[in-house]
Order: C-alpha cells, then structure tokens, then sequence
C-alpha cells in the first residue's frame, strides 16, 4: 500500500507548481491551468485523507470542488473569449488599460 | 403521499430565505424572454420585492437556532444579522442599477438574476457551518460577481476588470482549497464545530496547523481585499460597471468578513495568539496601503477601491481586538461601511450620462454650485467614510478602536487614528471640489427614482446610526453568543 505521506508530497509539489506558475506565466490559458493544478492538488489530498481516515467528507468535497472547477473554466473561457474579440490578445501582461 | 412533502417542506424551513432568493433569480431569467427591452427595469423591480420577502422569510426565522442538514447549515442570530446586511446591499445595488443599466445600454434580466444568485451565495457563507457549505456559498457569490464585472462586454476594460477578478479570485480559493484540505486531514472532519474540538485538544505547535492558518488568512485576505492581497481591487473596481462596482464593494466584503469571523473566531478560536499577531499586521498594512495610495488617486472609482481597502483595514482592527466587544464593532463598522459606500457610488453614478463618463474627480467641480442636494448628499457621505461626528462612520470607527483599547492594543488604534486622519486628506478633497471650484460644463444628472430611494436610504441610515448607534450596535451584540 501506499503510504500517505507520497501522496501528501505529490499534491504539496503540484500545489508548489501550480503557484509558481500563476505567478510566472503571462499566457492567459497557462495562468488557468496552474489554477487547475491547484485545485487538483487540493483534490489529492482530500482523496488521499479521506482514504486514510476512512471518512467520506474528503471524497464528497472533491466532487464539488471538480462540478466547481468546471463551471469556472467556462465562465473564464467565456471572458478571454471577449478579450481575445476586443483586445486580440490573451497575453496577461497586455491587460494593462488601468494602472496607478 | 401527502405526509413525506409535509415533511419535505418542514425539512427546508430553516433554508426559506435562500429558496426565496434563488426561485426569485431564476424567475428573473424566465421572464426575462417575455419582457421587451424599454420595460427591463420591472424586473429590477421585481427582485427587489424578492429580496422584501426573503427579508421577511429571515424575520420569521429569526426565533430558530440550531443546525441543519448534517451541521453544513446554521441558523443563529449572527446569520440572521449578515443576511440582514446582504438584503440592505443587494436592495441597494439593485436600485443603484436600473437607470444606470440604462444609460450603458445594458439593461438585461441577466444582471438582476446575477445579481441575487450573489447574493444567495453571501447567505449561504454567512450560515455556513461546514467548510464545504462556505467553499460553495463562497464560489456561487464570486463566479456572479466574474460576470457581473465585465457585464459591459464591448468594453476593454469591463472584460480587463472580470479576467483580473477571476484569476485572482480563483487563485486565492486554491489557497484556501489546499488550507481546508490540511484541516480535513488533521482533524477528519469538514465540520466548523467538529474542527474546533479537535483544535481544543491538539498539539497547535504542529507546522500542518499553522500552514492551515495562514493559508485561510491569504485567502479570506484576498475576499475582503486585505494589503499585500489587494492588488486587484483598484483594477476591477475601476473597470467593472460603476453599479457592479457599488455592489461588490459592499455586499463581498461583508460575508467575507462573516466568514472570516465564524472561522477564526470559533473554529480556529483556539489558534487566537497566533491570529490576532498576524491580523493585527495586516491590518496596520491595509490601513498604510489604501489611506496612502488613495491620496494620489484622481479616477473616483479607484479613489474609492483605495478607500475601500482601507476600510477593510479598519475592520480587521477590531477582529484583532476579539472578544464580545472586538466581533460586535466588526460587524457593525461593515454594516456601515456598506450602506456609505453605497450611497458614495450612488452619486458617482448619478454623474454618468451618455457621453460623459464622470468618474474623475475633477468632474465634480462647481457640484455644490449647480446642484445643491446631490452635493450635500455627497458631503454626508464623504463626512461618513472619513469619520466625522454626527455621522455613522464616526461611531464604527469610536467602536472598532474602543474594543481595541479595552483589548489592551493601544498602538493599532493609535496607528488607526493616524491613518483615518490622513484618509481626511482625499475624501474633503472631493467636497473642496464640488464647493470651491467653479463649474467647467453645464453638466445635468442622471436622476432617476430608484437612485433617489437608494440615496435618501443611504443617507437616513447614516444619519440615523451616527446619532443613535445603539439599535445597531445592540442587536450586532445579540448577534455574537453565537460564534463565542
């Protein structure tokens, strides 16, 4: 069996990546995506807790955190869409209208 | 089988107010395909009754406490006073918005729909008894308010606003995510109460506990828009429409603080040394960060975010303060905070009108010359959000630093009074234009009945609670037994 602690370490790692990524990347889609690994790092370690505890919240949560994750995607899709339309760009750094 | 939807609706009782809101919003997006374009405003109408009767609905429950549905859902009196203050803004917001929405021809049913499931994702967060329950309230009232910013879709900087919110909105509920995950290990459960009983007999020196702490510290921050997490605020403030901009300066920031008091005041109570050292810091930043930067501000919208981040600072004072005294100012100063506020960006949009955008604060020049009342409303307004005597802003601010004194942290509300003397700087600049420049332009205002109600609302509020505190206060330290 696996121990806990190896799932412990992957989500701390893909939580670290998600994070650096936000923070570094300038593509709009990329930014996403860390999110995305943020979340599942998250989902980890829920699953991985709720597994080692033998209790069900951990795996409920998950479920919800994924039916959310999902409608952000497309309401985050649905604004770069409009950006793309109005600005032909989808890099962050461009996002620059207001400043001060 | 008559019995089993007796029971039904007996079960769903304690959820009244939240059906009310949620049928009203989806009504909305019916009859939104029926109604024609010059009539939009009868929805706005329409919800606003709506957001009447779940008032009402929550009046009624207002006898029952306890929690429902397997402890995800609490009913208490300190839900019963957030979801109060979530009416009076989302009532406000909606009377804000129907001429507004007019002007910026974007007058759909969609808005109002959004603007009710906001919030009923506010009153989930403030009933919450569950990290789930708060995770989902939290994300239903974020993700309309991502739509609501960039409602005006041909603009640049309406869809700027909503990118930026959403990246760091979702970016700060995958810190909170990973927190909550933490705490779920450790104490093998979601429950508020249950992870409060673990706290009481854990060894709070384990790094697991900490890291937990401070990652719901960062991600509360970003909600109630906290320095050195308030890099958005500004932005989205400035490029959302100015009635989105009015609503989510008040009603988000009001459940974040519900939620931010129900969980480190209660769940994580037995984790106070460490919260309060931290609070207390950011705190002293946020009031440094948004009374400095607002200074050079020139846009009213963005003057306003400043001043608005600032006021969160404020607030944070008196949750480092703690106690029965320290919650009870918190929760009166948002309140407050939220109706002035309102009131503020009431007349920012009255300025508005086809062609002219009036959000610089040079545009308000010669105001007190051209139009009297809608100067001196602003003059009440600006008096309140600096915290001038006999108005509300002057007995949020007297109690959030009494609770700070009694807490024995005189030097936070040394500092905070510092701060709120320099905040005077920018907010009397705005009356010294309206009343001592002449007026460039003939300019006429966007007047219109529902922004009259809103403002005259706004200001009796303010006025009211300024001279006479004590409903306000008394019923906000009715409203603590709950979470103490």
């Amino acid at each position: 069996m696996v121990p806990l602690y190896w799932y412990v370490l992957l989500s701390a790692a893909l939580f670290t990546i998600g994070v650096v990524g936000v923070l570094s990347r300038r593509n709009v889609f990329i930014v996403l995506m860390s999110i995305e690994l943020m979340l599942n790092a998250a989902n980890i370690n829920m699953v991985a807790f709720s597994h080692y505890l033998q209790n069900l919240t951990g795996q409920i949560f998950v479920i919800f955190i994924i039916t959310v994750a999902a409608a952000e995607a497309a309401v985050a899709l649905a604004i770069i869409i409009l950006l793309a339309r109005n600005r032909g760009s989808v890099h962050v750094d461009e996002f620059n209208l207001m400043k001060g | 089988m008559p019995s089993t939807l007796q029971e039904f609706f007996t079960l769903m009782t304690p959820i009244y107010p939240e059906v009310v809101v949620i049928t009203v919003a989806l009504t909305v997006l019916l009859l939104d395909l029926f109604v024609r374009k010059e009539q939009k405003s009868s929805l706005g109408w329409y919800s606003l009754a709506g957001v009447i009767i779940a008032a009402l609905a929550t009046f009624k429950l207002m006898g029952v406490t306890g929690s429902f549905f397997a402890g995800t859902f609490l009913l208490d009196r300190f839900s019963v006073y957030f979801k109060f203050s979530f009416y009076v803004a989302c009532s406000l917001g909606i009377l804000v918005s129907i001429n507004y929405l007019k002007i910026e021809d974007i007058h759909r049913g969609e808005y109002y729909a959004l603007m009710l499931f906001a919030t009923a994702g506010m009153m989930l967060m403030a009933s919450a008894g569950d990290l789930i329950t708060i995770y989902l309230g939290l994300e239903l009232m974020a993700m309309s308010i991502y739509v609501l910013a960039g409602f005006m879709r041909r603009d640049s900087r309406s869809n700027e606003a909503a990118i930026k919110y959403l990246l760091l909105g979702s970016f700060s509920s995958g810190i909170m995510l990973y927190g909550m995950s933490l705490l779920y290990g450790m104490s093998g459960t979601t429950n508020l109460a249950g992870i409060h009983a673990f706290l009481r007999g854990a060894d709070l020196a384990n790094p697991m506990v900490f890291l937990a702490m401070i990652m719901l510290i960062v991600s509360f921050g970003f909600k109630i828009a906290a320095a050195p997490f308030h890099m958005w605020v500004p932005d989205v403030y400035e490029g959302a429409p100015t009635s989105v901009t009015a609503f989510m300066s008040a009603g988000p920031k009001i459940a974040g603080f519900a939620v931010l008091l129900r969980v480190f005041s209660y769940a994580l109570q037995p984790l106070q040394h460490d919260v309060t050292t931290i609070i207390a810091g950011i705190a002293v930043l946020t009031m440094a960060v948004g009374n400095i930067i607002a200074l050079s501000q020139t846009n009213i919208k963005r003057m306003l975010a400043y001043s608005s981040i600032a006021h969160a600072g404020y607030a944070l004072v008196g949750i480092a303060a703690g106690g029965p005294e320290g919650v009870a100012s918190v929760m009166m100063y948002v309140f407050i905070y939220a109706v002035m506020n309102m009131g503020a960006f009431g007349i920012v949009i009255m300025l508005r009108r086809s062609g002219e955008r009036g959000e610089e604060i040079k545009d308000f020049a010669g105001l007190g010359k051209t139009n009297k009342m809608a100067a001196f409303f602003m003059l009440i307004f600006m008096f309140s959000l600096t915290g001038i005597p006999p108005t509300a802003g002057f007995m949020g601010k007297f109690y959030i630093f009494k609770a700070a004194i009694q807490a024995d942290m005189v030097w936070l509300a040394v500092v905070g009074v510092i701060f709120s003397a320099i905040s005077a700087y920018f907010y009397l600049r705005v009356i010294m234009v309206m009343y001592m420049s002449e007026p460039q332009a003939e300019f006429k205002l966007a007047t219109a009945p529902s922004l009259a109600i809103a403002l005259v609302f706004s200001l009796v509020t303010v006025i009211y609670i300024g001279v006479y505190p004590d409903n306000v206060l008394n019923f906000a330290r009715a409203s603590i037994a709950a979470i103490l």
